[in-house]
């Protein structure tokens, strides 16, 4: 075996690393280090746990509404009830889970993954985590007295002190405030740490794919953010302090409350799926063993979705009274946002083809998030033709379009990164084959709860309404649905487990189980509060793997999973 | 996988294959009025191209998945990209829009603009928008309130100089065939949206703003609806049933509703005039 010499530069990944951690004396109590903490890696494993925590709240209220509906003229729940669980469970998916949970993954990757020792402003990090608890708080204290129950677009004059006078409205104009400014912080922080932070090398050209989708969530939440701040601050001045900006019966208009809660809820819709869309962009190329197809072509999609993003707000309103062109408008606008969406969903798929896969139930998640998200994708253009949303909207169809681009945007993408990530997070690997049943049973429960809906609203059924009458053709379709909402629920319930049982109990996973395209595998499982001791010269949008070749040519061995989990670093505790 | 492909060939089977037993559930209600037609020929055909694009792309991806799976051996092509197939399905994406741009601006004529009442339809004419090019209809005004709907019949009922005078019903709308109806649609309270599936598309009914549609019923029959939006505890039972009768009975049963109304108010005053006239009130 002819040994090449050895080039002047020499890397060595990992075994600096481990001589160089520190661990200090432990002086004070082992959660007031998490309280007080700035690291983004524990900031972005308690956004991770809270956002979770939030997740089985959210989907106990939908598993509650499915009960309600899964027979005509149940009794369970009154209106009343099940307007209250429409609400929370609509605002805690989109406040309290997928917008943070996009979050958690930032903190914790992307300083890792531009090879950054912290985010820019770690105290400010802490700061917008512990406002989307107050938030997540102050929303749910609302069990105790009188949730809030005009939906989470809480569209004036239902959700006016005439019509909704408990103080439930308030405390969700106050969590919008309080996740809101939580969200703005974290973007600021993400946008400066991205622009400025990069390893030497890292030319916006060889960025991770991921941390592209985040910078574009941040520029997205600051664009989208204040026109909400500024509606639910109105709402709340109409409420309480005698203005009319949404009264009609003192020349408001409840029209633009529509407009401005629009004009921030469909950007609210990207900010949710692109990181999910950058962890799928990061899942497929390490699982076929190729690089992504088309890098510029993703990375300048984001940004084209992202721009087109706050052009198309009044699809939601074409019943509405708006004037026909302007819906014309909109719906070539909605069209529009199709294109590059088309193009990031062939780019994945081309990164599949002629690969070497290996199917891991990562990439079971990344793949059925693709078969999922195609559904809901192509559903939108019905949606968008504005004709035929004035049959479609407010139904059922609408219903299964947006949990086909949400569940299948975010959820299996949000699965596929805890899978990936779960060893560089705890060190340990998760069960595969239970990660791989998770998937299954999420999908099946997942298709059958929502594409009967497609049906449902076809044949009728408007959405929020809490009851129906039998003999209208929508009993046997509400049971079905019931039905798959409770496998889907066993499904990420598995994973529950799979992560409860293997952080402490998993096989050690070592530094780069995956044979990672990036920069967080670069260092240990889970990494020193330092994350790096030298930050590598980056050379191309793949530098782990220029790492793995540099140290099979100086060594002249193929390593095995990119080398070194002999370097693993035990769990501290 | 298998259990993959199986299941995405049972969607793309039931999006793809279309028998008439399940027209109802693939396709939006029609068959009450041309416009409600209209728009599900227009879903028809955009349906057509998404199951091809469905089947193309999910083909893509399952034929991927189980193609290139690792093998002893077998080594990942090292491919970055290539320019002109990107371009390529760029354009092929846009070029679908376009296609379902033109087509939805040639059926939409059909579907906003009220067409011109039957020689044998009933007869009045008004100046609320939509109007048929020959201005003949009939406006009856729709307003919704926690947690009912209730029509004016007749022309004047929007502008309401007349309208406390014109009959009315909750609930269930009764009107002619053969007659372009134009629904002029308000609000007393939060925002509602009128929807019967059959009789075209929903509108909603905001207030502070008139909101128009219309419907032409060729045949009686009766048609259920119910509110689209959330506007409160009893959104559920905000229903609509629409019964088309033949012109000739829509004029008996408008007679029949004002006196039934007329005879009422007269019963009512009548009785608060005792009230007052004993001091029960």
């Amino acid at each position: 075996m002819s040994v090449i010499a050895p080039p002047e530069r020499t890397l060595r990944p990992v075994p600096q690393l481990t001589a160089h951690e520190v661990t200090a004396p432990r002086q004070t109590k082992r959660w007031i280090d998490w309280v007080t903490t700035t690291d983004h890696k524990k900031i972005g494993i308690m956004y991770l746990v809270l956002t979770f925590v939030f997740f089985m709240l959210g989907g106990v209220e939908a598993l509650l509404m499915r009960v309600q509906l899964s027979v005509p003229d149940n009794t369970l729940l009154s209106g009343q009830h099940y307007n209250q669980l429409l609400t929370m469970h609509g605002t805690t998916m989109v406040f309290l889970f997928v917008v943070p949970v996009m979050a958690g993954f930032g903190n914790y990757f992307v300083p890792l993954m531009i090879g950054a020792r912290d985010m820019a402003f770690p105290r400010l990090n802490a700061m917008s985590f512990w406002l989307l608890l107050f938030g997540g708080i102050v929303f749910y204290a609302t069990l105790f007295y009188q949730p809030p129950e005009a939906g989470w677009w809480s569209y004036p004059p239902l959700s006016s002190i005439q019509f909704s006078p408990s103080g439930g409205q308030d405390a969700w104009i106050f969590l919008i405030h309080l996740t809101g400014i939580s969200s703005l912080l974290g973007a600021i922080n993400f946008y400066v740490t991205i622009v400025n932070m990069r390893a030497p090398g890292m030319t916006w050209g060889r960025l991770p794919l991921f941390v592209w989708a985040i910078l574009v969530y941040a520029v997205l939440l600051i664009i989208a953010l204040p026109p909400v701040a500024a509606a639910v601050t109105m709402l709340l001045t109409d409420r309480h302090f005698g203005t009319h900006f949404f009264d009609p019966t003192d020349h408001g208009s409840p029209v633009l409350w529509q407009h401005l809660f629009w004009f921030f809820g469909h950007p609210e819709v990207y900010i949710m799926v692109l990181p999910g869309f950058g962890i799928i962009s990061e899942v497929i190329p390490v699982y076929s063993r190729k690089p992504i197809f088309g890098y510029k072509a993703i990375a300048a999609s984001t940004a084209v979705i992202a721009f087109l993003a706050t052009l198309v707000w009044a699809h939601h309103m074409f019943a509405s009274p708006i004037p026909i062109v302007v819906m014309g408008f909109f719906m070539l606008s909605s069209f529009l946002i199709g294109i590059p969406t088309g193009v990031k969903i062939f780019n994945w798929i081309a990164t599949l083809w002629r690969g070497s896969i290996v199917t891991s139930a990562a990439l079971y998640f990344a793949v059925g998030f693709i078969a999922i998200f195609v559904i809901g994708g192509i559903t939108g253009i019905f949606l968008a033709t504005f004709p035929v949303d004035w049959q479609l909207n407010d139904t059922y169809f609408v219903v299964a379009h947006f949990h086909y681009t949400i569940i299948g945007g975010a959820v299996f993408p949000v699965f596929a990164g805890l899978y990936y990530w779960f060893p560089k997070i705890t060190g340990r690997m998760l069960n595969e084959k239970l990660g791989k049943a998770s998937f299954w049973v999420m999908f099946i429960g997942f298709n059958m709860t929502f594409f009967v809906q497609h049906a449902l609203g076809l044949s009728g059924m408007p959405r929020r309404i809490y009851t129906y009458a039998p003999g209208l053709g929508w009993s046997a379709y509400n049971m079905i649905s019931t039905i798959g909402s409770f496998i889907l629920g066993l499904g990420v319930l598995l994973t529950v487990a799979n992560v409860v049982r293997n952080y402490k109990h998993g096989k050690l996973a070592g530094p780069d189980p995956w044979k990672g395209n990036t920069l967080e595998w670069f260092t240990t499982s889970p990494p020193p509060a330092n994350n790096f001791d030298t930050i590598p010269r980056v050379r191309s949008v793949e530098p782990m793997r220029d790492i793995r070749r540099q140290v099979e040519r100086q060594t002249g061995m193929t390593q095995k999973t990119g080398g070194s989990e002999q370097f693993a670093r035990a769990r501290s505790s | 996988m298998l259990g993959l492909s199986v299941l995405s060939l049972a969607l793309a089977g039931s999006l793809v294959a279309a028998p008439a037993a399940l027209a109802h559930f693939i396709t939006p209600k029609s068959g009450g009025s041309p416009n409600a037609n209209q728009i599900a020929s227009l879903y028809k055909i955009i349906l057509y191209i998404a199951a091809v694009v469905f089947v193309l792309v999910e083909g893509a991806l399952f034929y991927s998945i189980l193609k290139f799976r690792a093998k002893k051996g077998a080594v990942a092509a090292q491919i970055h990209g290539n320019t002109r197939l990107e371009i390529g399905w760029t354009m092929g994406a846009a070029l679908i829009l376009v296609v379902i741009t033109v087509v939805t601006f040639v059926k939409l004529p059909s579907i906003i603009n009220a067409p011109n009442s039957d020689p044998n339809g009933f007869l009045s004419a008004t100046l609320n928008q939509p109007t048929p090019p020959n201005g003949n209809k009939l406006t009856i005004c729709v307003q919704g309130r926690q947690y009912i709907w209730r029509y004016v019949y007749g022309n004047g009922c929007v502008n309401g100089t007349f309208a406390a005078r014109l009959p009315y019903s909750f609930q269930e709308m009764v009107v002619p065939t053969n007659t372009t109806v134009v629904l002029a649609i308000q609000s007393n309270d939060v925002v509602h949206s009128w929807w019967v599936p059959s009789l075209g598309g929903k509108v909603d009914a905001v207030p502070g703003y008139t909101t128009y549609t219309w419907f032409k019923i060729p045949h009686p029959g009766l048609f259920h609806g119910q509110c689209a939006e959330l506007c409160g505890r009893s959104h559920a039972a905000m229903t609509a049933l629409v019964r088309a009768v033949p012109p000739g009975q829509y004029s008996a049963w408008l007679i029949q509703q004002k006196a039934a109304i007329d005879d009422a108010n007269t019963q009512v005053t009548q009785l608060r005039q005792t009230l007052t006239s004993e001091n029960q009130l």
